[in-house]
């Protein structure tokens, strides 16, 4: 009996997705409304030319988010993010301009360097029994500072990197189809997504991931290597800023050793309103992107409307706790 | 109010979503029969008001408490007169705490009547029988660590001045200091908790229980951390108060208090209220003989002696007060069982060798050679499994699926270049367990909190098995599950041992360990006390080991 209701099933994704299929529709309706509002209250919002900066605008925030997703299914917390990203920004600096090196190795120092970095704050983590908040906000620091040492606090210009634009700002499918100007980087972004999604529900990395944001104890009893996981997960998100340091540093076409601060809590902000659970275990990439999205539009839509810079902090401040308060909601109801 | 609150609280709820969960149904049925059920009563106390000079000062009748899938209280009773030591008796599970929750407003009853100096009363919360006068010393002390003890005792309360803004940290401090005085203690109001011994805590927070001018309070195993001289004094504090009028209901396993400061006893067992004795003239054999006689499952008594081949050694495991040098073996195809009252070490025990928790020495051989277990993943490599008592906290990822469950101590199996999951495979494998120990559940790709207790528990087991594990630690293999299931998970033990694992159950049942084992270990503050053969051992000759405390003070 209990086979026939076995095999009628359909077992592609699993549990993972239809927990919080819910909240990432949620999510999806509430970026379509903001596109819709803004495009009827705010002229020249819709303008295709704006959609472009609000693509441009969400890359960064969504790799990062894409980052901190993965510690934060795993009940951690990323505080470092943002500098790790600046800090990596100013490897790929180093490498391609200080030292002459093609730009295949940058952007390989880059996610290495930002790897490495992470897994020092996992091991920090994991083996001192550091508290992640604590841990990433020293690693914040940490970074922030190598920063400014290796770059002796200047930028790091890529003049002699003339692909370098290549990696967020040029736009390669305006020469497939002329007119479509969408910047590279915001297919890094989308494909970094993509990526992300594959490794948390495809793989074994993934698996345990959601395992040790569910319930930590249980899997380490059933005999998981819980250290090496909560390693590789800040070591993942070390690397994926990577990521974000060399379209950042692209679209400036500079390493900005100052830069950095803030962006952790924007991907956080973008991840919690993605339907991630800020206590584990529950979370999507997509949503995550979603999350981003919604922040940039939101951003953009205030500001062509002419709203104050100040108040837009404001909005996007009660939409943080709105969405976190949605999310309550509606899991008391499941 | 708060009766009328309560009342109209569901019907409003049941009113307003069209389809309720059949739960909030079931949960509202019994509170109309309870209503309806006062006027009876009424007329029962009617002989007992005859004596008014006896008449108790709290009555509890016909309590019912029921939990997913455990009838924990069925039709249990118990009264207190002032200025008694009721001592309340019976083996863990047997519904003694879950009783006296519902007499200190933490838990409500299904059905059932409480009054208190005669009136029936409803109780909404822990504050409103706090407010009654009936207070409870939970066994783990319910204290802040970083407040002192007099900011503890009037937490919520504190004395205030300056228009109600400040606190009075003078006046807090002389009213405990006078609390203190009265129960001739010395404790130092302005002392934090947190550096204090557990006997002085206890203190504390029985100070905080006398501070609401308590009528009615209840310990749950309050020496449970005390030396002799602590004991001593805390008997002395209980003579006090029972002079006072206090009535004191008194949770304990261990006979010799029973025998030194209880007037009445009660003994409960599998929910129900077995009998109320004299404390005086009652031998502890007629006491033992009470609590033990639980029914059973319809399982049949393990034969055979088991294998030959040793498997697992431990020797002289020793973890704080806990495990105390601690040495056993056990054989292929063997269930060795461990008996002994909560807190005897048993749990402690398994952990240590499963590598959860680190002990401080002992030797462990598997299959003859010393191995090293520092944590879990090292034990399961060498083919252990421990199954906790807790299986939501420490069992099961609940959230996941029933076969992420199953199989997430063999993931590593189920990839390919130790990266991708073959999903499929862990499907096929999944169903294949879940047929195999006929766990009930829609697919596998439901979440496990959605299962029943003992379909979760047949899940742990699956997972254990796939990870070809050939020694099996359950610790209180049946908690929770009901007496069907219970007779399932016995069957499957016992199947398994025969296919040639070697298996140890730790549980606080003593029927159950008596059906299973075919040896019995029986532990008592953290030694083993007695090795029983399983054939010949009895109830009576487990608890006596069970109950058996070292002479030395602490």
């Amino acid at each position: 009996m209990t086979d026939t209701a076995l095999t009628t099933q359909t077992p592609r994704f699993g549990g993972l997705f239809t927990t919080s299929a819910l909240q990432k529709a949620m999510a999806f309706a509430v970026l379509i409304l903001l596109l819709l509002f803004f495009s009827i209250f705010a002229p020249n919002f819709a303008a295709w030319n704006n959609m472009v900066n609000i693509m441009q605008a969400t890359a960064v925030n969504g790799v990062l988010g894409v980052a901190v997703t993965f510690v934060i299914i795993s009940a951690g917390i990323d505080l470092s993010v943002g500098t790790l990203m600046t800090f990596t920004a100013v490897m790929a600096g180093l490498i391609c301009t200080n030292m002459g090196m093609p730009m295949g190795l940058g952007i390989i120092g880059a996610m290495i360097s930002g790897a490495i970095l992470g897994g020092v704050s996992g091991t920090v983590i994991a083996k001192m029994k550091i508290p992640p908040f604590i841990a990433t906000l020293g690693m914040m620091q940490v970074s922030r500072g190598l920063a400014l040492v290796l770059s002796d606090t200047h930028p790091i210009y890529f003049n002699d990197t003339p692909n370098y634009g290549l990696i967020s700002s040029e736009s390669s499918i305006s020469l497939l189809i002329p007119g479509l100007e969408i910047p590279n980087g915001v297919f890094v972004m989308f494909g970094v997504a993509i990526i992300g999604a594959i490794i948390l529900n495809r793989t074994i990395m993934g698996r345990y991931i959601f395992a040790l944001g569910s319930n930590e104890e249980a899997a380490r009893l059933s005999g998981m290597n819980v250290d090496r996981w909560k390693i590789a997960t800040y070591a993942l998100s070390g690397l994926i800023c990577g990521v974000a340091g060399l379209i950042i540093s692209s679209r400036l076409n500079s390493a900005q050793p100052a830069l950095g601060m803030g962006y952790e809590l924007d991907a956080i902000a973008a991840t919690v309103i993605g339907g991630t659970s800020l206590s584990g275990g529950r979370g999507t990439m997509m949503g995550t992107i979603i999350g981003a999205f919604i922040m940039s539009t939101l951003i953009n839509g205030l500001r062509v409307m002419g709203v104050h810079e100040e108040w837009q902090i404001v909005v996007t401040g009660v939409i943080i706790v709105a969405a976190v308060y949605v999310d309550i909601v509606l899991r008391k109801k499941t | 109010m708060a009766k009328a609150s309560k009342k109209t609280a569901p019907s409003k709820k049941a009113a307003a979503s069209k389809k309720p969960a059949p739960v909030k149904t079931v949960a509202a049925k019994p509170a109309a029969p309870a209503v309806a059920a006062k006027p009876a009563p009424v007329a029962a106390m009617k002989p007992g008001s005859v004596a008014p000079a006896a008449a108790p000062m709290i009555q509890m009748n016909g309590i019912e408490k029921t939990f997913p899938g455990v009838h924990a209280l069925r039709n249990a009773s118990f009264d207190l007169r002032a200025g008694e030591v009721h001592a309340l008796m019976g083996e863990n599970g047997a519904g003694k705490s879950t009783l006296m929750r519902i007499l200190t407003g933490v838990m409500e009853p299904n059905a059932g009547e409480i009054r208190f100096e005669g009136q029936p009363i409803t109780l909404s919360g822990p504050r409103a029988a706090q407010d009654l006068g009936i207070s409870i010393i939970h066994q783990e002390l319910n204290l802040m660590n970083h407040l002192t003890t007099a900011q503890n005792i009037f937490i919520g309360r504190e004395p205030r001045k300056g228009f109600g803004v400040f606190v009075d940290e003078a006046k807090l401090n002389a009213d405990a200091a006078a609390l203190f005085k009265h129960m001739k203690i010395d404790v130092d109001p302005k002392q934090e908790v947190g550096g204090m011994t557990v006997a002085r805590q206890q203190l504390v927070e029985i100070a905080k229980a006398i501070s609401f001018k308590s009528k009615v309070l209840v310990m749950d195993e309050p020496t449970s951390a005390l030396n002799d001289k602590e004991v001593a004094h805390l008997f002395d504090i209980i003579a006090e108060l029972k002079a006072q009028g206090v009535g004191i209901v008194y949770i304990t396993h261990k006979m010799d208090e029973v025998k030194k400061i209880a007037d009445r006893v009660t003994v409960m067992r599998d929910g129900q209220t077995i009998d109320t004795l004299p404390a005086e003239g009652t031998s502890m054999a007629k006491i033992i003989s009470l609590m033990v006689g639980r029914e059973l499952a319809d399982v049949p008594q393990i034969t055979g002696n088991g294998g030959k081949e040793e498997v697992l050694r431990v020797e002289g495991l020793n973890l704080g007060k806990q495990v105390r040098d601690v040495s056993f073996a056990v054989k292929k195809g063997e269930i060795l069982g461990f008996a002994g009252l909560m807190g005897a070490g048993r749990t402690e025990v398994a952990r240590a060798i499963f590598g959860a928790d680190k002990p401080e020495s002992g030797t462990i051989y598997i299959h003859g050679k010393e191995v090293k277990i520092v944590t879990p993943a090292d034990a399961v490599r060498h083919g252990l499994a421990y199954l906790s008592e807790d299986r939501k906290r420490f069992g099961l990822v609940t959230t996941m699926s029933v076969r992420d469950n199953i199989t997430i101590s063999s993931w590593q199996r189920y990839t390919g270049w130790n990266f991708w999951m073959k999903d499929g495979g862990l499907n096929t494998d999944a169903r294949k367990y879940v047929d195999l120990l006929k766990v009930k559940t829609p697919s596998v790709h439901q979440q496990t909190r959605l299962l029943s207790g003992g379909n979760q528990q047949k899940i742990v087991i699956a997972k254990w098995l796939l990870r070809d594990c050939d020694i099996l630690i359950f610790d209180e293999p049946t908690r929770g599950i009901d007496v069907g299931a219970k007779a399932e998970i016995y069957k499957l033990l016992q199947g398994l041992a025969e296919q040639g694992k070697a298996i140890i159950v730790i549980s606080s049942e003593l029927p159950e360990v008596l059906r299973l084992s075919h040896r019995i270990l029986v532990m008592s503050e953290g030694r083993i006390t007695g090795e029983l053969d399983g054939k010949t051992a009895t109830q009576e000759s487990i608890m006596t080991l069970a109950t058996q405390r070292q002479g030395k003070a602490a």
